[in-house]
């Protein structure tokens, strides 16, 4: 039971990261890229948090009756990952900004018609 | 046609991606391998040396407080980007956004909604700082706890609507908050040098375990956290709630 929730979340990794990507080559609107972009970047949650998953193990909270050194799972990759849902934010409101930017100056947000370089 | 050959394109390395994965996470699934012995050695160094209970804090702010102020800095970078560019774009209309803001002013919710929501402002506004100041004890710490106290303010806009917003969070103070709590990671980092120490040691008293003030420098680079990431997601907020309020104007 636990491998196999093991290998559920390793599935879900890729398939995050493939149907993200998947979003990104199909999407018509800027908008809509963005979006799927979180979807890809979402997968590094899932597969970081999988990479420290140990069957059977408590979180590394050394309160209420966990024996401080006492086995957990691995809190490293977990720290990357809380570091990253809060950085993520805001580089999309970054992307979002600058999508409105474009929209305003190339009057689309087709990712296929817009074109800044014509100069 | 163009789309179609991106799709095929699209098939053919999805399919390599996810090739390549299983090979790279066979042997990951296996958990006999070196990362046990590294968790391990960090789950007892966190309570040992540095009277943490919350390991993922003391990885964040201490172990690995070096790569997370490179984060913080890219937190930082994308607020300030997001600023300057709705900024330019505010600064072409300037009439139009006010008079769209006075219009809207008319329209405010009930009174018994503004009453509610007004009246959770300040359990949100303490249960984000109790998030930011217990990052070492429990789950929680700066980035969790920033962001509960920046909805603090959302729920202000919620009930007031924006020209309360506004009145309340352009102050010079939200960004004055903003950068002291980067400014305030570094120099925190920079309190090793006083004894001679490298950058971002752990040299503040530790204190007692379980106790609010433990863990040393954990929990003031937690609180500086804390700030930067309410004050720069308050910012955001106002940056794009205000683009989107104003009328889409076509010249």
């Amino acid at each position: 039971m636990e491998t196999a929730l093991t290998y559920a979340g390793y599935a879900a990794a890729v398939w995050l990261f493939l149907i993200g990507l998947y979003g990104v080559v199909k999407a018509r609107h800027l908008v809509n890229l963005c979006l799927s972009l979180t979807v890809v970047q979402s997968s590094t949650y899932v597969l970081l948090t999988i990479i420290g998953f140990r069957p059977g193990l408590p979180a590394p909270i050394y309160t209420d009756g966990l024996l401080p050194g006492s086995a957990a799972v691995d809190p490293i990759v977990q720290a990357l990952m809380l570091t990253d849902v809060v950085v993520e934010a805001t580089v999309i409101a970054l992307l979002l900004a600058i999508i409105i930017k474009v929209h305003r100056d190339a009057r689309t947000a087709d990712p296929d018609r817009v074109d800044m370089m014509r100069g | 046609m163009k789309r179609n050959w991106r799709i095929l394109l699209f098939v053919a390395g999805a399919v390599g991606i996810a090739f390549l994965f299983a090979i790279a996470a066979g042997p990951l699934i296996h958990p006999r391998d070196i990362r046990n012995q590294y968790a391990a050695a960090i789950n007892s160094a966190t309570f040992a040396e540095r009277n943490v209970t919350d390991t993922v804090s003391a990885v964040n702010f201490d172990f690995r407080g070096f790569d997370t102020l490179g984060e913080e800095f890219i937190l930082l970078v994308s607020v300030l980007g997001s600023l300057v560019l709705l900024r330019m774009i505010e600064d072409r209309k300037g009439k139009v956004l006010r008079d769209a803001l006075d219009e809207w002013r008319d329209v405010g919710p009930s009174d018994a909604i503004r009453l509610w929501i007004l009246a959770m402002i300040a359990p949100k506004v303490a249960f984000g700082i109790y998030i930011v100041t217990h990052g070492q004890l429990t789950p929680g710490g700066g980035f969790q706890g920033g962001v509960i106290l920046a909805s603090a303010a959302l729920i202000l806009y919620l009930g007031e609507g924006f020209t309360v917003f506004r009145d309340v969070i352009s102050h010079p103070a939200t960004e004055i908050v903003e950068g002291a709590g980067a400014l305030g990671f570094l120099f925190v980092g920079m309190l090793g040098w006083i004894w001679g120490r490298p950058y971002l040691t752990n040299v503040v008293p530790l204190g007692k375990a379980h106790e609010l003030t433990s863990g040393g420098t954990i929990a003031l680079i937690s609180l500086a956290t804390g700030l930067e990431v309410a004050a720069g997601f308050i910012l955001l907020l106002y940056a794009f709630l205000q683009e989107n309020l104003s009328p889409v104007e076509e010249t």
